[in-house]
């Protein structure tokens, strides 16, 4: 089997992932999306030389563009195109969760500052302004009265590009100064993090520290319906525990980072992944045989 | 002999055994932050900064 990382940045996650394929003895190559140049009419054969490819770009629009090419080319990609496009946007990722019935906090959406002012002071303060693809959770503003919230509103719509002057606001839920990072690999939650942090905001990447969190059928169940909402894949899933309504999925990650995950769970997170990969780049491969017989079968009838 | 990669910043010289062509490191002279481009010709150059897609 051969395997290609799609990395902008070669972190310990990715490191992790190729002492992974390394154990399973799995050729695999390390492409730097920074160097690319895709003929989009002319697939590169180079891509065909692999069973399928793991998308692990930082660049969350580069990681997206290539894996819509080649999924064109036919080239399977790990997540889906669309798992990750979903994913990207936090308006994208509100709609499917709705739409599938997934508990997930109040969300507004609104593209001027009066009808956001409106919309906040609707769902009562303090109140959450996002950017629709942000990530690492920056940019993320808890507004606590109309003057902050103005404030903020007029510095995305001067200081920001068009996409920040999208306002997604969501309510904002009294976590019990901490969320839950639960990982699912296909139909499974495999394991899950607390995200421990004085601040408001939990995400490690801003200093929240982890924690096993135990994985109860509940909320394996919810976190996988969660990851199904938005197509599947190797997915995170971000939870929050509201005292009245308990479990509220958040966000979903599609190139989820896992370095602080593994040791407070047990759980060996990159050989997971690994193996998930190759089982459907197998399956991936048996069912275009199976459509290559079938359709010379066909041919000879 | 070991071959060393150059800092574009400093000029010190910096080992890259045993990392990877992507992978980041920190000249320890000046304390750029380097981005591998080559190890069988040991090559860095410096890193790009964090953009505002970056993130999961």
């Amino acid at each position: 089997m051969r395997i290609a990382i799609l990395a902008s940045r070669v972190r310990v996650e990715e490191k992790l992932l190729v002492e992974a394929l390394q154990q399973r003895g799995v050729e695999l190559e390390i492409i730097d999306d920074g160097q690319l140049m895709l003929d989009l009419a002319r697939p590169d054969e180079r891509w065909r030389t692999f069973d399928a490819v793991l998308c692990r770009s930082v660049s969350q629009s580069r990681g997206l563009a290539v894996s819509y090419v080649l999924e064109q080319w036919g080239i399977p990609v790990l997540n889906a195109a669309r798992v990750t496009a979903t994913c990207n946007d936090k308006l994208l990722t509100t709609l499917a969760l709705l739409q599938a019935g997934v508990p997930t906090p109040r969300a507004l959406l609104a593209f001027e500052q009066q009808s956001a002012v409106q919309g906040i002071e609707e769902l009562g303060y303090p109140a959450v302004l996002k950017p629709v693809s942000g990530s690492w959770g920056r940019l993320l503003a808890r507004v606590s009265d109309r003057d902050a919230a103005e404030a903020v509103l007029e510095h995305q719509e001067t200081l920001g590009g068009y996409q920040h002057q999208i306002h997604y606001i969501q309510e904002y839920v009294a976590k019990p100064q901490r969320d839950i990072r639960a990982f699912v690999i296909g139909t499974r939650t495999i394991c899950a993090i607390y995200r421990t942090s004085a601040h408001w905001i939990t995400n490690t990447a801003r200093g929240g520290s982890a924690s096993n969190c135990p994985v109860t059928p509940e909320l394996n169940e919810l976190c996988v319906r969660a990851a199904q909402a938005v197509g599947g894949g190797i997915l995170a899933i971000d939870v929050f525990e509201d005292e009245e309504r308990g479990y509220l999925v958040n966000e979903i990650n599609a190139t989820m980072e896992f370095r602080n995950s593994s040791a407070p769970t047990g759980v060996n997170i990159p050989q997971e992944i690994i193996e998930y990969l190759c089982a459907q780049a197998r399956q991936t491969h048996g069912a275009a045989r199976a459509q290559l017989v079938s359709t010379s079968e066909g041919g000879t009838r | 002999m070991a071959q060393v990669a150059q800092c574009p910043e400093c000029e010190a010289e910096l080992s890259v055994e045993g990392l990877l062509v992507g992978e980041v490191l920190y000249c320890p002279d000046c304390s750029a932050e380097l981005e591998v481009l080559n190890v069988g010709q040991p090559e860095v150059a410096l890193a790009p900064q964090v953009q505002e897609d970056w993130g999961e």
